[in-house]
This record gives C-alpha cells, structure tokens and sequence, in this order.
C-alpha cells in the first residue's frame, strides 16, 4: 500500500507502471483519475486544494486499509495533490490490483467514495468571477451508503 | 489545546490555528465559548451543521468529550477526490 499526499504533479503512466511492477499474482488493475475540471459558472483560472496535514495522511490510510479487509487485494495506491492546479491538470489517482476484476472495481469505487467525503480536502475555485469554495453534495455522502 | 481551522471556516475567524485555554467538557461546549468571544467567531459558527470536527485528527462530533483532546479541528464538510 502507497499513499502519497503531495503538491507535486505525477505520471500516471509511470504510477500505475511502477505499481505493478514486480506482481505476477496480479490478474485486474483498475486506476481512477481525478482531473481540474472548468468551473460550472465561469472558466477556471485556478483550482486550490487545501488540505490537514496529518490527518490526510492517516485517513487516507485507514481508508485504503479498509478495503484492503473488504476486498481481495494485492496491493493499494493512493495518490492526491494540493496546493494550485490548473484546469485540465490531474488532482489524484487511485489504482487497485486483484486477481480479479471485481475486487480491484469494487475497492476502487469504495475508495474513491470514501476518499471524497472523509479524507480532509477542501477545493476552492478562482475564476474571473472571484473565488469561491467548492461545496460537498449530498449525493457524495450518500454514495457512502451503499458500502 | 490547539485548535485549527480550515477553509471557509479559517477565512471567517482569520487564522489558522491558535492555543487555546479552555475547560470545556465537550465540542460544543467549546464552540459556544469561541462564539461568546468574538463576532468572527459567531460568523464561522453560525450553522454548525454545515461544519465537521476532528479530535486529534480523527473525525469526531459535537457532543464528543474534550477530555485529553490535543488538537481539535473544525472545518466544512470535505470536497476531495
């Protein structure tokens, strides 16, 4: 498991290769990226990711933790930015790796549901308009339910 | 104990983070003397349902116990991912 909360752009092509690298027991893996998307009101300058220090660490941990009980997993990563990005670039990334499909789908929509509303990220907009904080959606807390 | 702010919540009060001297027994019992401090505060916490609380970086709620609490955060509910 790799959990890495940093400010620092990443290569999702050499994340998810490095992930697997090594692994013949390995027959599914599934990674999710997060991308800075236009804001819904104006265009997006930039998009501001602020975050605790410490306790993302730790929650994203007992996250993934998690689905490695729930699910049959080989391995785990975990990978989210802070600081200014800017539109079109990658937020974050998770990848999960199983034998099976089902397993590396099923933990990577659980940790991307978890990692939305309890892991200690805040996103704030600027556009031409001003700045403005993004804020939760029902729905992502109710996406918890289902798990 | 530390006490820390995030977002919205840290731009309304106006700091980050701050030592504070409190006997408060629980969560809200410290909100409520935050609140009597200041209108900053009362302007952060003027809706605490739209808030979060973490004690000692575990998420927790307002009726949760200080007791031994280090640090206790207060921030609005998380938008990562």
């Amino acid at each position: 498991m790799r959990i890495s909360v940093q400010e620092a752009p990443f290569d999702l092509g050499v994340e998810t290769k490095e992930f697997t690298a090594g692994h013949t027991d390995i027959g599914a893996v599934v990674t999710f990226t997060g991308v800075v998307r236009d804001s819904d009101k104006a265009p997006l300058e930039v998009m501001e990711i602020e975050h605790y220090p410490g306790m993302t660490e730790s929650a994203l941990t007992e996250i993934a933790q998690e689905a490695q009980t729930r699910w049959s997993l080989g391995d785990v990563l975990v990978i989210h930015r802070h600081g200014a990005l800017q539109p079109g670039e990658m937020i974050m990334m998770v990848a999960t790796a199983a034998r099976h499909r089902k397993d590396a789908f099923e933990a990577a929509e659980f940790l991307m549901d978890y990692l939305k509303s309890r892991a200690p990220f805040w996103k704030r907009e600027v556009t031409a308009a001003g700045t403005e904080w993004v804020a939760a959606k029902e729905e992502d807390e109710d996406a918890l339910n289902r798990w | 104990m530390n006490v820390l702010y995030f977002a919205w919540v840290r731009e309304r009060i106006g700091l980050p983070r701050e030592e504070v001297d409190s006997t408060a027994e629980t969560v809200s019992d410290l909100v409520d003397e935050l609140v009597a401090r200041e209108d900053r505060y009362a302007a952060a916490f003027a809706d605490r349902s739209a808030l979060r609380v973490a004690i000692d970086q575990e998420l927790s709620d307002f009726d949760a116990p200080l007791k031994g609490a280090r640090e206790v955060a207060f921030f609005p509910p998380m938008t990562g991912g």
